[in-house]
């Protein structure tokens, strides 16, 4: 999928100030087109600017979020997981069936918390212990998991979670603040150390750029892979518990589709698909923005369907617009 | 002889023997070719779709979108059929493709022109496009009662005994194997997998063989787009949701490589069998529908171990594998 890059390095006759460069960088853009958003939202729909409406606007999004934060680590270290969301999904019948044989709440977490570290390690493997291509081994998984559900489940559903269990999707910790909501912002604080202020965090971005140069450095290329895949999959396990306890019932069908929201969130975030680059504020603003666009769209009665197109045309208009403008920039410069 | 024994395509092969066999001494009637013809048939689409993707991958991009554009060009044919009966089948299987080429034609053109990754446009795209099926149907279906006759006869008719639907997957295999080994374009194409800045110093436009392999795709869509319409007789936006994953497992399996370069005709055709005749085997060996997800998967996965074994197997090693990956 790479590219060979034919382009002319430029080397700059001065450096840019700090502040400008802050300034003009990806997460402005992204934080200014949130803000825009946010506007936008408060004129079109008189229902949007209350506390609650506010805190149900969040739930639209942390559970995809939670994920997009290990996700970005994956796809900076250069490779890709396409099957998070049948690990929820399996995840969340396997918490299903513990539910039957008479498991308690905290059982509940753990078992759908290790349900994913399982699979997240399973991907892991196959792609590091055998160097397969992380695309394709996930494609697979993604339908291998989904269907071990469908096995297990059939079209039948797993209901009658008990009571103190709903309280990690729905529960507040204070006021309008939803547990997800604090256990997200709790987590991005947790993930923006790892990745920009730890030795750990470094070898990603190296890999990411290198991986033989990496190896040749004295990073352990595969072992670092295969915590992050592991990693992916314990948030995916958290979001499971989430969205199980949010929604209270497990179908094989559950979160459907999530993993290409949760790529978008990851690339609007300004992380590069080819690896090497990204951030973690990114990250999150980029899920704030598609949580408020979704939200808003929806007190406007917008199809979920159309939604899609706006995301989706979002998705390829924050990489494209760049892009042009660079072009248009050297243009100028001859 | 060694040669032939090695060729991923004998054991693909023998392997949808050995399924047969096997699912035929469970239930004779399996085996008979009324009924491996009905498998052929019921595949012919995943055939087709699978071939576009083919060419794709080998240029190492991807193409997320082609179900998508199926449902999209689909839906456009069977919206115009509804307003238009008089309209003759053979224009609207052309306005089928080209308007599954022209929506090919603009993945290409953002990967080509403005050096996106292809998984990122696709993954857009295939959004957009779905969308956009709702909107231009204003969220309804086309049933068969406002589909003309011939409009559904098209994929139906007997020909020599065979289905059209056949035929179209049999010509669009042929025509597949001649431009892929046969034509300039073609071996561009594998010119540009295997090594891209060798392909560039022998005078090939690396952008433009990317937007021709996302263009036949798109066309291979846009065929699809009439052929399922016709033969499931619905249009609505659902149709096909999820089979962009079924045609990269078909190709996976037929033992194209994800990194580009490495994938034949006859490899991926064989692919998209082996998935249609597992489907249609597992109810005969009174296996639940359940269970196919889960084997496909299975059968993905083990393919793609299967694929890195043959491929690490090809060319010299110069250097010493230090044990990193590539």
């Amino acid at each position: 999928m790479t590219k060979v890059p034919l382009t002319t390095r430029q080397i700059p006759d001065r450096l840019t100030h700090p502040f400008q460069s802050a300034l003009f960088s990806w997460q402005s853009l992204l934080l200014l087109v949130a803000v825009m958003i946010f506007i936008v939202n408060c004129f079109a729909t008189p229902y949007f600017l209350s506390p609650w409406s506010l805190s149900d606007a969040t739930f639209n999004f942390t559970e995809k979020a939670l994920i997009a934060l290990a996700m970005a680590l994956v796809i900076i270290s250069g490779e890709i997981d396409l099957s998070v969301a049948a690990i929820i999904a399996f995840a969340s019948t396997m918490m299903g069936l513990a539910l039957q044989f008479g498991v308690g709440t905290p059982g509940l977490v753990a078992v759908g918390i290790l349900t994913g570290l399982i699979c997240g390690a399973f991907n892991g493997v196959l792609v590091t212990g055998l160097g397969l291509p992380s695309i394709v081994v996930t494609i697979g998984t993604m339908s291998f998991f989904r269907g071990l559900s469908f096995i297990v489940l059939g079209d039948q559903a797993y209901k009658g979670y008990p009571t103190s269990f709903a309280f990690f999707g729905q529960g507040y910790v204070w006021w309008v603040i939803s547990f997800e909501f604090v256990l997200f912002l709790i987590m991005a604080v947790l993930f923006y150390i790892l990745l920009h202020r730890t030795n750990f965090g470094r070898w990603i971005f190296v890999i990411g750029n290198n991986p033989i140069a990496a190896e040749f450095s004295g990073v352990r290329v595969r072992r670092i892979k295969l915590v992050l895949f592991c990693l992916t999959g314990i948030m995916s396990g958290v979001a499971a518990v989430l969205l199980t306890s949010r929604l209270g019932s497990t179908r094989p069908s559950i979160a459907q589709g999530w993993e290409l929201e949760v790529i978008t969130m990851v690339v609007l975030g300004g992380v590069s698909i080819l690896g090497g680059a990204g951030s973690i504020i990114g990250v999150v603003l980029a899920a704030f923005i598609m949580g408020l666009v979704t939200f808003g769209l929806g007190l406007l009665n917008v199809p979920g369907i159309v939604m899609s197109i706006v995301i989706g045309g979002l998705l390829i208009a924050v990489i494209a617009l760049p892009i042009l403008a660079k072009r248009l920039q050297q243009r100028n410069i001859k | 002889m060694k040669h032939l024994l090695k060729s991923r395509e004998i054991w693909l092969f023998l392997a949808l023997v050995a399924v047969v066999i096997c699912t035929t001494f469970r239930s004779p009637a399996f085996g008979s070719l009324n009924n491996l013809l009905g498998i052929f048939n019921n595949s012919s689409m995943l055939i087709i779709l699978a071939l576009g993707q083919m060419v794709v991958i080998i240029t190492r991009s991807i193409d997320l979108s082609m179900a998508a554009n199926l449902a999209l060009s689909g839906m456009c044919v069977a919206l115009i059929n509804a307003a238009y009966p008089e309209i003759s089948v053979p224009v609207l299987v052309c306005i089928a493709m080209a308007c599954g080429t022209i929506l090919g034609a603009f993945n290409g053109l953002l990967i080509w022109k403005l050096g996106i990754p292809s998984i990122v446009v696709t993954l857009g795209t295939l959004t957009i496009y779905r969308g956009v099926i709702f909107l231009i149907a204003g969220g309804k279906w086309v049933n068969a009662d406002q589909l003309s006759p011939a409009f559904i006869q098209g994929t139906r008719l007997d020909f020599l005994g065979l289905p059209l639907l056949s035929w179209c997957a049999i010509a669009i295999t042929l025509a597949f194997f001649v431009m892929m080994t046969r034509t300039a374009p073609g071996r561009s194409i594998y010119a540009v997998g295997v090594n891209p800045t060798a392909s560039v110093y022998a005078g090939i436009d690396l952008g433009k063989t990317v937007f021709t392999a996302f263009c036949i795709s798109g066309l291979v869509s846009g065929l699809c787009g009439y052929l399922w319409v016709s033969r499931y007789v619905i249009g609505s936006v659902e149709v096909a949701k999820g089979y962009e994953l079924s045609i990269i497992a078909a190709c996976v399996i037929g033992g194209v490589s994800i990194a580009g370069g490495i994938g034949t005709v006859v490899g991926t055709v064989l692919g998209a069998l082996f998935l249609g005749l597992v489907n249609s085997a597992l109810p005969v060996i009174n296996i639940s529908p359940f269970w196919q997800m889960a084997i496909s998967g299975a059968a993905i996965i083990l393919a793609v171990v299967f694929n890195a074994r043959s491929e690490r197997r090809q060319g010299r090693i110069i250097l010493k594998n230090t044990g990193s990956d590539p």
